[in-house]
């Protein structure tokens, strides 16, 4: 149980917990993306890698910004600059440090593979116009990680021998932090009452089938999946990992919170 | 050897203002000339991501991020099509790239300098994005038909990023104490380097002269840099930052503003490798080039077992 987190009573307090636990991840995902600016393996990579990023902290600010609006705070800058670690709501995937090439794919890969089957559903049940709306704007774009992602899995996997050994080892230590991605809580529970979510054991399945075809197209081994999996995260029990990404992301906007700096 | 009569009927398309195409007939002298500058301005902008990526992670608001990261990432395009450009000489982008990380080419010095706080992000959309697109408003008349397209395309990017700095700039020098003696700091350590992007006086530039015969440049490095500092006094003047150049004056005569001593010996301290940052920034891209290697390989590799596979299913 977290220290923090009261259940959603109204239908308004479930939509701004839901739209914060989608715009964490992918604020926290980009981030860690961006990194790779300047740094890419090749230039279509350099572009490729910036855009992902972009799109996801796009996808973000305007979930932040929605529920500004809703909770009536300034902007969306309130839940990126101005929240401490326990209360960011991202799952642990999103935050483990940059690694390798291989790392970032099949990062990119299993969000994007999960985001693709979460928003499909959502698109069907969210009432809400505005969510709605970015949902069907966002999900066109997921469509494109998914599928960038997905080439990169089968060109490691199927490339050299030290591409396949990278893309295994990544997937190998990945997986312990799949698990979140699927966890429901009572936050999620009172929304999927609400219809503002979806159980996620609704498309486990295709998820699964999905990923497992892509790695054996890929002549990678699928992890164990009853392996022991990391958890807590939505409740705010990060690694450690995360304190420090936060560290550098607000220090200026923090260290100045009086200046105008949009 | 290139005969005096096709040298002649070149220079004659140059004068009459035609494009040159890369299957034209071209001097030999002049298809080196352009691999060098079209290599070298590919170089800086996969340099310059460097200086500006390092202030993505730390972004005062998730705009500015995303203008930041937007920036970086059109910078790699630039280098992009650069390359793609350059390569209708007759050259291989793998090997122009080795060639600035383990050889002699070259890249913009500017980008040897540090940025420190997040006003340099701003004054170097400013400034610096404001003296390439000077530079570049020019060699988009080049005579050589790839380039001066790909400059078309560059400028106009790049005046959104120069207004965008501008913008922010205008805010930080408008704004609190602090973002104050930020954004004044920052153009006090960039204004003479900026000025050096246009390399040397006229009398030190000894390309100039067949670059300018060849329709490659159209105006020298001083007409260049001069236009530049024109516009500049009356922007830094309207956002109320000053110019670290007590010797700005402005002459009635000319109609321009007259500038103080350049201070060329760090200039040529820092075209051969003795910069702040030149070091760091090979480093830097040396390690991206090399660690990516296994990358662009198991995509070689899977392209030729996907090729292997489909002559045999056919």
């Amino acid at each position: 149980m977290s220290t923090f987190d009261t259940i959603p009573k109204t239908k308004q307090e479930a939509l701004v917990e839901t739209l914060l636990r989608l715009a964490d991840d992918r604020l926290i995902l980009g981030h860690r993306i961006s990194e790779w600016a300047g740094h890419g393996p090749e230039l279509e990579e350099d572009l490729a890698l910036a855009n992902i990023a972009l799109d996801m902290i796009g996808h973000a600010s305007a979930l932040y910004t929605y529920a500004a609006e809703l909770e009536g705070k300034a902007d969306e800058d309130h839940y990126a600059y101005f929240r401490d670690d326990i209360d960011f709501k991202n799952i642990a995937l999103c935050e483990l440090p940059r690694g390798d090439f291989a790392f970032t794919i099949a990062r990119i890969f299993l969000f994007s593979t999960f985001s693709y089957f979460l928003y499909q559903k959502l698109i069907d049940i969210v009432e809400d116009e505005q969510f709605n709306g970015m949902l069907q704007k966002h999900f066109k774009e997921i469509k494109y990680h998914l599928r960038h992602s997905r080439e990169w899995v089968l060109r490691l996997g199927d490339g050299t021998d030290e591409s396949h050994q990278r893309a295994q080892d990544a997937f190998n230590e990945i997986w312990m932090y799949t698990g979140e991605l699927f966890n429901l809580d009572e936050v999620d529970q009172v929304a999927i009452q609400k219809n503002l979510f979806v159980d996620t054991l609704d498309f486990r399945e295709e998820w699964e089938k999905l990923v497992v075809d892509t790695l054996e197209e890929a002549t990678l081994n699928v992890p164990d999946m009853e392996q022991y999996m990391f958890s807590g995260s939505r409740q705010g029990r990060h690694t450690e990992h995360l304190g420090r990404l936060l560290a550098e992301m607000q220090f200026l906007r923090r260290s100045y919170p009086d200046a105008e700096w949009k | 050897m290139d005969s005096p009569e096709k040298l002649e009927e070149f220079q004659q398309r140059i004068d009459n203002g035609e494009k040159i195409e890369p299957k034209d007939w071209m001097p030999e002298r002049y298809r080196k000339q352009l691999i060098r500058i079209m290599s070298q301005h590919a170089h800086s902008e996969i340099v310059g991501m460097l200086p500006e990526g390092n202030w993505i992670t730390r972004a005062p608001s998730l705009k500015r991020k995303m203008v930041l990261l937007a920036k970086v990432q059109d910078e790699a395009g630039h280098g992009l099509y650069l390359y793609s450009g350059t390569e209708t000489l007759g050259v291989k982008r793998q090997d122009l790239v080795e060639d600035y990380l383990y050889g002699n080419a070259k890249y913009s010095s500017i980008f040897n300098y540090p940025t420190l706080t997040y006003a340099d992000i701003c004054v170097i959309g400013w400034l610096v994005d404001g003296a390439a697109i000077v530079n570049q408003t020019m060699l988009a008349k080049s005579s050589y038909g790839p380039y001066s397209r790909a400059n078309v395309r560059i400028c106009k990017e790049e005046s959104f990023h120069k207004k965008q700095g501008y913008e922010m700039l205008a805010k930080m020098a408008d704004g609190t104490p602090e973002q104050q003696k930020m954004a004044q700091d920052a153009v006090n350590r960039w204004w003479w380097p900026t000025l050096m992007m246009f390399g040397p006086h006229d009398t030190d530039s000894p390309n100039s002269a067949e670059l300018i015969k060849w329709g490659v440049k159209t105006k020298t490095n001083d007409e260049l840099r001069q236009h530049f500092v024109d516009r500049m006094v009356m922007e830094a003047e309207a956002i109320g930052i000053e110019l670290p150049d007590p010797d700005l004056t402005y002459n009635e005569e000319t109609g321009h503003w007259e500038f103080g001593d350049i201070p060329w010996d760090e200039f040529w301290s820092v075209v051969k490798g003795d910069g702040p940052m030149n070091r760091e920034r090979m480093k830097a891209r040396r390690k991206a080039y090399e660690e990516g290697e296994w990358v662009r390989e198991a995509a070689k590799e899977y392209a030729r077992k996907k090729r292997l596979q489909d002559e045999k299913a056919s």
